[in-house]
């Protein structure tokens, strides 16, 4: 996600590390060139404004560091004020003392109000949290209808009745009290900021049902319009946090930036596919350094985390430090790897993943294969591919139903894979950030370095 | 890459012709009647872009008019104009494009020291870019045309499809809808209410079902019972997802077999869109050969200036213009209102 943005910085940076010293012509040339990606990005003008100025004025001297050669401190600024924009710190919710808690969603037709909540209420009962869903939304033909076919999918109950939006929406609060449910999420129509009959509407739906959260659903591909729509519902609602949909695509990010700087409130949760899984908490400082071309290593091992069993996870980090990491550990890697959803997304987050790569699209039929002919091997073989001779190599083939030449492929693949992983101190990466994250400023700034001589 | 489809053998546009260059100061009653309206329609509730997206702007400072009272042009004129545009979602490379020429005729003392003249010039370049596209909605007499409908996820396809087939029930020409998203939960339903106000069929698949095979169900469907016209509709697919966008070439193929023909294939975008508008008809146009765009949502606050830049980047013309929630909402694209607005 968010390539366009990432890849800009990524060629700007990458000519600033050559550099020795930066003058005010180069920092010019800096300022001028991520002022177009940022734009390219739909990072609404004000904000580009607001961030070029903060950036010049620390870049000109002001804080000239001894241990860091001038291009790290740009890259070090630049995050810095990125990380800033983006939220500073994440979206914390504290569920009610007196239960429901109560979460109102609102936003413009088509940001994914709708999808979202059934995320949400997919997220709540991951938490070990029981919610309801509200369909408040009897504008849009059949989004109550939406709901519940969403709602039974990702297991929450959802409530709704053909009369008012206000009403349904109490009734619903209401509804979850009686039957015992401790969340309720509330979908609302989609409007625009300026209708105002619709507008006071949801400020009623607000009234009548007191949300402890409201979050404002927003498209991550809008453009200027994203600061417009974020005051309005602001004023109107007094919004909480942000959800962002449709992060899967390409370049987006602005959105991201220029409502939390107007708002003033954190991005919580991002929608990054179609599937109800595809969704997670937001984290800018993660998100900062990965417009800045560091990927995100950090949401990727939370979402492994998550999804992945950590013995397998242990064994992995553990070989991967000593330099072994094996054919076996590959497959294994890869069986985990399916649980956590499409490829494409898993590499969108790790670092030093070249362009052509990230937009190669992958074939998931070829993993199949890729299984297919690690299976086929020997658990020798798997461990030392050096073995396969080959009679061998005929044999695996055989074995999987693919050709000499697919098993001759997958073997070079694997091999600059470990020479890859080696080389980008992925496996010290890894092995750093242990099972949470570490504020830690040194762990942080080695791990720039090491990005840094990777180029 | 799906041949671009060739020219229809009647171009029957369903809505009224683009209205003839009008000067500037046009009043509204002209342009009502340049708009030749289906009698179901009542001319009066007709709407128009700047009349709904005024509404709109209001609300928010107007750049362009801090430009008019400028007393000369010089560099901070350019500048002001050149966030105006950003701000309309324009682009920096199409904004670039557009003022760099000015910027010559200035440096050549051919541009007069008045910002209103500018403006004029600027907005003449503008409309200039739509000059010569061709905004018809093709159909063929002798076989079952189909409209395909693409787009990401929450443009307003299946809104525009029923705005269309409420148009085309009340000119008294038949339709057939084809439910042709089957991912989405419900969105068969949403067009299946579309169908019962608008009063044409609608040809459904199960959840999860091909969409290939409910837009060929539904060719078949309309060429047994003799409706000349299929709006299909697909699901919402981001244009980065490749197994998606094989989908809907595999969706164009077949719709284009005997006895359908693909006349239309129409890119939806929501006005709010930024730059990613361009990526998105760059995709979409290499996968199925989009003939045209609808831009919805335009009574909303976005100015949906990212049109002008794939109309200059790809030169695809723009169709339709949507103002509303209403079926009548639904207009042709006049580049002179649409310009017209966008600098307001």
């Amino acid at each position: 996600m968010f390539e366009t943005l990432t890849d800009r910085f990524e060629g700007i940076l990458t000519r600033l590390r050559g550099r020795g010293r930066l003058g005010d012509a180069e920092i010019a040339e800096v300022l001028r060139e991520i002022r177009v990606a940022l734009l390219e990005a739909d990072v609404s003008l004000e904000v580009v404004r607001d961030l070029l100025e903060r950036i010049r004025e620390r870049c000109s001297g002001a804080e000239l560091s001894k241990s860091l050669t001038p291009a790290q401190q740009v890259i070090k600024v630049v995050d810095e004020e990125l990380t800033a924009t983006l939220g500073g710190e994440s979206f914390k919710l504290t569920y009610a003392s007196k239960p429901p808690t109560v979460v109102l969603l609102a936003g413009l037709q088509g940001a994914g109000k709708t999808a979202a909540a059934a995320k949400l209420a997919r997220w709540f009962k991951q938490q070990g949290r029981h919610p309801l869903l509200v369909g408040a939304d009897l504008q849009r033909p059949a989004a109550v209808e939406q709901l519940r076919v969403l709602g039974r999918d990702v297991g929450a109950a959802v409530f709704s009745e053909p009369t008012d939006p206000v009403a349904v929406a109490r009734r619903g609060v209401e509804e979850a009290v009686r039957v015992g449910r401790d969340v309720v999420v509330i979908d609302t129509a989609g409007r625009l900021a300026i209708d105002e009959a619709l507008m006071r509407e949801v400020a009623e739906v607000s009234a009548a049902t007191r949300p402890h959260y409201t979050l404002l659903v927003v498209d991550a591909m809008t453009g200027q319009d994203a600061v417009r729509t974020a005051r309005a519902f602001h004023e109107t609602l007094e919004l909480d946090g942000i959800i962002l949909t449709k992060v899967d695509g390409d370049a987006r990010g602005g959105a991201a930036l220029s409502v939390k700087q107007v708002v003033g409130k954190p991005v919580a949760f991002v929608s990054t596919g179609e599937r109800p899984a595809e969704f997670e908490p937001f984290y800018p400082d993660r998100m900062a350094s990965r417009i800045l071309g560091m990927g995100d290593v950090l949401s990727l091992i939370e979402k492994a985390e998550r999804e992945y069993d950590e013995d397998v996870a242990a064994k992995a980090v553990e070989r991967l430090r000593a330099g072994r990491f094996s054919l076996e550990d590959f497959h294994e890697q890869l069986q985990q790897m399916k649980k956590m959803g499409p490829l494409q997304n898993m590499l969108g987050m790790l670092p030093g993943i070249p362009k052509e790569v990230r937009d190669a699209g992958i074939d998931e039929s070829q993993v199949s294969r890729i299984e297919a002919i690690i299976r086929s091997m020997t658990p020798q073989e798997r461990d030392d591919p050096s073995v396969i001779n080959g009679s061998r190599r005929m044999r695996i083939a055989a074995g999987s139903g693919t050709s000499t030449s697919d098993v001759n492929n997958l073997l070079r693949q694997f091999k600059e894979m470990q020479r890859f992983m080696r080389s980008s101190g992925m496996a010290g990466a890894l092995a750093r950030s242990g099972p949470r994250r570490k504020k830690k400023q040194g762990g942080r700034s080695s791990s720039r370095k090491g990005a840094g001589s990777r180029h | 890459m799906a041949p671009p489809p060739e020219p229809a053998s009647t171009a029957a546009p369903p809505l009224p012709p683009a209205a003839p260059p009008l000067p500037p100061a046009v009043v509204e009653a002209e342009l009502e009647e340049e708009l030749h309206l289906p009698e179901a329609i009542p001319e009066a509730k007709r709407p128009r872009v700047r009349e709904r997206v005024g509404r709109a702007r209001e609300l928010f400072a107007a750049p362009f008019a801090s430009i008019r009272r400028r007393a000369k042009i010089d560099e901070a004129t350019f500048e002001a104009l050149e966030e105006a545009l950003l701000l309309a979602d324009v682009g920096l490379p199409t904004t670039e494009r557009l003022l760099t020429p000015l910027r010559e005729r200035l440096a050549a003392k051919a541009l007069g020291d008045d910002p209103d003249a500018l403006l004029e010039a600027l907005k003449q370049d503008a409309t200039a870019l739509f000059a010569g596209e061709d905004r018809a909605l093709h159909r063929e007499s002798d076989t079952t045309s189909v409209w395909l409908f693409v787009g990401v996820n929450g443009v307003g396809k299946t809104t525009t499809i029923g705005k269309l087939a409420t148009f085309e029930k009340a000119a008294g020409r038949d339709v057939v809808l084809a439910a042709g998203d089957t991912f989405r939960a419900a969105a068969g339903e949403q067009l299946e209410l579309w169908g019962e106000r608008s009063g044409a069929e609608v040809v459904r698949g199960t959840e999860g079902a091909d969409p290939s095979s409910v837009v060929f169900d539904a060719i078949q469907h309309a060429a047994a019972k003799g409706a000349p016209l299929v709006l299909a509709d697909t699901a919402g697919r981001l244009h980065t997802k490749v197994n998606l966008m094989e989908e809907l070439r595999k969706v164009r193929r077949v719709a284009d077999r005997p006895p359908g023909k693909v006349t239309e294939v129409l890119l939806v975008l929501d006005a709010t869109t930024g730059q990613n508008g361009l990526a998105q008809a760059r995709q979409f146009t290499e996968a199925v050969a989009v003939t045209g765009v609808v831009l919805t949502k335009l009574d909303g606050s976005a100015k949906g200036g990212v049109v002008l830049a794939i109309r200059s980047e790809l030169g695809l013309p723009i169709k339709l213009v949507g103002l509303g929630e209403g079926a009548p909402d639904l207009v042709e694209f006049d580049p002179e209102e649409f310009v017209g607005a966008l600098f307001d």
